[in-house]
């Protein structure tokens, strides 16, 4: 027979203001099992913690029930203090009277039956309750960082300035992301590639990292700790070893047809090549669909040219295999496609572009040279048009409900370079709101206002018209003014919504890691743990987590680093004593628990068995304590009842239900 | 409930939009096609729910003014449709005038050469209910 004690917490008014915790005490006196029971103001304090422990000693008890909030809130405080009293901490057990009752009653008449229930519920589950020990498992001292932008650059050189080896995978050719295809940034308009460069020649000279580049994750199997990945280096056809850099194969390559990724389809490249002249590795790739040797089995010109050697038409895909204590997640993000826009004739006018192709056009090294023109005619504009929320704040299916966040400050910033380097273009910019909280940013905003002369007008665009003459009539709201404008513009920028990239859809799904419905990856909790995924193990940096800038973005790399520096530090990592275990006198062998596991926790073993005094070889079910998560999607499956969960087993479960109906 | 907000619900009800989803983009009077000749913007329609004030909606000059071209309704990005808003407005003022609905057989003697194809697409949209 267990002694079980239970507190009682009122958490200030929180809990006592609806439930009558004296009455709760009182009726959990009653209860089996139940030697003592008292309330406290807060149970949390050391005060509170204080006072569990003297009774524990005092009372000699065997299992604890604390009424209070949310486990997910306080379940380790109070393991931690029974632990400190000599009570092991799986005997403890929450009865949420917080979040579960006191905040969502008003009559206290009724919060307070409801109270003593869950109470009663929980003393049945310790009166069943058994002591369980914590294991172990090793850490492998190395981390991988799945997409390599600023937000995985950094991540990986803060890990590795820590003294721990670091992989990064990157899809493209090269590492750098959407920054390296800007312009200038804000809020200081320093040049986007004078600040990345330097951090991508450090991460690519970093004795601690390993840069595979033009290469995805394809399986990732393990668990917190002790992860093996499977990496799919993809064939360059370019010996890596041999190559020098020089470009002369891109020079001389004839197809040259294929439009360019990084200039966003504004210009083309050549089947062999390096997205930009900054790309690290310094190594081009060849696109075998663009390729005439590999379409035709002709040409073979780069091969002829490269002094080094270093062309290779016959390199493979290797898979490259390796063990990761921690994963960080990096992918970025990219701008929705525009098709469900007709209203804003993206499709239509060469003239209406996006803000992100507006980076390249506004670059030296873009497809204009860094010349303000219109890809119809080359003809300079006179008058731009910027729409703000295209796609961003969006109820209806086409786009998407939150704030890109990004782009009212870009806006801001294009508008200020165009006015500064060509005076007499009329900017108009038409936004819902402008949104630019942060340290120097509504100032900056305002410099475009005061300073340069944007005209900032309230109210969306409703329409884009391309017009004979080749201009676009652009229709509008002056909301402040009531008004309907119609105006004439040579070019118009769409500042378009920006969502995560598709790809981190399978990771996520390889990684068991959770996305939200805009497949933004999920924190562990939004406010606590902003760069932990719920799953252990995987941290979330850059704008894979949600939209934000670059000095966001830096800022949430360096906090994932320092989580995955906390893991890799510990040379041995404890694992969930409540895992699943099955009963081999009545497993069956029928193999149903393993395809349930979502996380192959579960192999099959002949074993010899003693069935009351028979002797014989069973298939059994084993469960492998390091990978199971407790999440008991196995013993409920089971059709022989044989799987149960240690510390929330089938009697435990049914000893609580029984109690909450008596 | 006062007589004020029973007609605002009867104007949610009818049109099966909700004016609080509103974000004041304006790209409803941003699309209007009649823009300049209503007194009451389409993207005020829906303030006017809002505060109740079906009565101004009615006097308005819009309610008669707006094509039911449903241009706002397909543009806006919150789904709030006021183009379905106005035309419940003038649904509510119809009714209580008493019906006087045209019938199909009657409108071809009525369609000379200059009505716009428009007008009468939206008048069969108006009238259908
Ligand atoms: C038009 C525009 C202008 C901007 N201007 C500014 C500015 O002036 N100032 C500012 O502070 N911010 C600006 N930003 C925001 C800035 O671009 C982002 O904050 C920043 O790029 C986020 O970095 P990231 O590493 O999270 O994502 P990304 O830059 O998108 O990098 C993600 C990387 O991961 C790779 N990747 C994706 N999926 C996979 C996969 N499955 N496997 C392997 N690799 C993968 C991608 O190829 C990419 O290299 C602007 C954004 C836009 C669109
Ligand atoms: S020609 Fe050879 S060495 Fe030069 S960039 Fe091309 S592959 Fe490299
Ligand atoms: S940041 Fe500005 S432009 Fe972008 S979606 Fe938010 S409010 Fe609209
Ligand atoms: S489902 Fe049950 S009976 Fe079947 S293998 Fe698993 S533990 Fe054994
Ligand atoms: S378009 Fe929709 S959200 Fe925008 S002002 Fe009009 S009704 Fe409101």
């Amino acid at each position: 027979m267990q002694r079980i004690g239970v507190f009682v917490c009122h958490c200030g008014s929180n809990i006592a203001a609806t439930v009558d915790v004296k009455k709760v005490v009182e009726m959990a006196r009653m209860e089996p099992g139940v030697v003592f029971a008292d309330d406290y103001q807060y149970m949390c304090s050391e005060a509170g913690q204080a006072k569990i422990g003297a009774a524990i000693k005092e009372h000699n008890l065997t299992g604890i029930v604390v009424c209070s909030c949310s486990p997910r809130m306080h379940e380790t405080t109070f393991r931690s203090c029974a632990k400190r009293y000599g009570l092991n901490p799986y005997m403890v057990e929450i009865a949420n009277i917080r979040e579960h009752c006191s905040w969502i009653h008003k009559d206290m008449q009724e919060a307070t039956e409801k109270a003593v229930i869950l109470a009663r519920a929980a003393i049945a589950k310790v009166n069943l309750n058994a002591p369980l020990q914590a294991g172990e498992s090793r850490v492998t001292k190395r981390a991988l960082v799945i997409g390599g932008g600023i937000a995985g650059i950094q991540t990986a050189l803060d890990i590795a300035d820590a003294g721990y080896e670091v992989d990064i995978v990157e899809k493209t050719p090269s590492i750098g992301g959407r920054m390296s295809q800007l312009d200038k940034t804000f809020p200081t308009l320093d040049c986007s590639a004078c600040i990345l460069t330097p951090k991508m020649v450090d991460a690519a000279g970093h004795e601690k990292i390993k840069i595979y580049t033009y290469s995805e994750v394809e399986k990732v199997s393990g668990f917190v700790g002790d992860f093996t990945v499977d990496i799919r280096k993809k064939a360059r056809s370019v010996d890596a070893t041999k190559c020098t850099g020089c470009g002369v194969c891109q020079e001389k390559c004839p197809s040259k047809k294929t439009p360019s990724e990084f200039n966003r389809g504004l210009g083309n490249r050549s089947a062999i090549y390096t997205p930009f002249a900054q790309a690290i590795p310094n190594v081009p790739v060849i696109d075998r669909e663009a390729c005439i040797k590999f379409k035709t089995g002709k040409c073979g010109v780069c091969e002829k040219v490269c002094q080094a050697g270093a062309i290779d038409y016959a390199q493979q895909d290797e898979i490259i295999t390796e063990k990761y204590g921690a994963i960080v997640v990096a992918t970025g993000f990219d701008t929705i496609k525009l098709d469900k826009y007709d209203e804003y004739a993206y499709n239509q006018s060469k003239d209406v572009i996006t803000s992100l192709e507006l980076e390249r056009v506004m670059n030296a090294a873009g497809p204009t040279k860094g010349h303000l023109e219109r890809l119809s005619d080359g003809k300079a504009p006179k008058e731009i048009v910027f729409i703000q929320c295209v796609g961003s704040r969006c109820a209806d299916a086409r786009g998407k409900g939150y704030c890109s966040k990004i782009c009212c400050m870009y806006t801001a910033k294009h508008a200020m370079l165009i006015r500064d380097k060509y005076p007499d273009v009329n900017v108009t910019v038409f936004y819902i709101d402008v949104r630019t909280p942060g340290k120097n940013f509504d100032e900056f905003y305002r410099r475009a206002v005061e300073e340069y002369g944007v005209n900032y007008i309230k109210g969306q665009v409703g329409k884009v018209a391309p017009q004979p003459d080749g201009s676009l009539l652009v229709q509008a709201a002056d909301l402040l003014d009531n008004r309907q404008i119609k105006m004439k513009a040579d070019m118009v920028v769409l500042a378009t919504a920006i969502e995560p990239d598709p790809s981190v859809r399978g990771i996520a799904t390889m990684l068991t890691a959770s996305i939200d419905t805009n497949n933004f990856l999920t924190e562990a909790h939004p406010k606590l743990r902003p760069v932990e995924s719920p799953t252990a193990g995987v941290f979330l940096s850059g704008v894979c987590q949600g939209p934000k800038d670059i000095p966001e973005t830096v800022a949430q790399a360096g906090a994932a680093a320092v989580k995955v520096i906390g893991l890799l530090a510990k040379d041995k990592l404890t694992t969930n004593p409540c895992t699943a275990k099955p009963d081999e006198l009545l497993c069956n062998g029928c193999g149903n628990c393993a395809k349930v596991c979502p996380y192959g926790a579960i192999t099959y073993e002949v074993r010899q068995i003693n069935d009351h005094g028979i002797r014989e070889e069973r298939r059994l079910a084993t469960v492998n304590n390091a990978l199971c998560q407790g999440c008991g999607a196995c013993t409920v499956t089971c059709p022989s009842g044989a799987m149960d969960l240690q510390g929330f087993s089938n009697r435990q479960l049914i000893a609580e239900v029984d109690a909450i109906c008596r | 409930m006062s007589e004020k907000k029973n007609q605002a619900k009867m104007v949610q009800e009818i049109s099966g939009a909700n004016p609080y989803k509103c974000m004041k983009c304006g790209k409803c009077s941003a699309t209007c096609p009649s823009y300049d000749e209503m007194d009451i913007k389409p993207h005020q329609f829906v303030s006017y729910v809002q505060r109740g004030d079906i009565e101004a909606l009615a006097q308005s000059k819009s309610l008669w003014k707006c094509l039911s071209c449903f241009a706002c309704v397909e543009r806006c990005p919150r789904d709030v449709e006021p183009g379905r808003i106005i035309d419940a407005a003038r649904q509510i003022v119809v009714r209580q005038r008493g019906g006087n609905y045209l019938k199909a057989e009657e409108i071809p003697p009525l369609v000379d050469e200059d009505l716009p194809q428009q007008l009468l697409v939206s008048a069969y949209r108006r009238y259908k209910r």
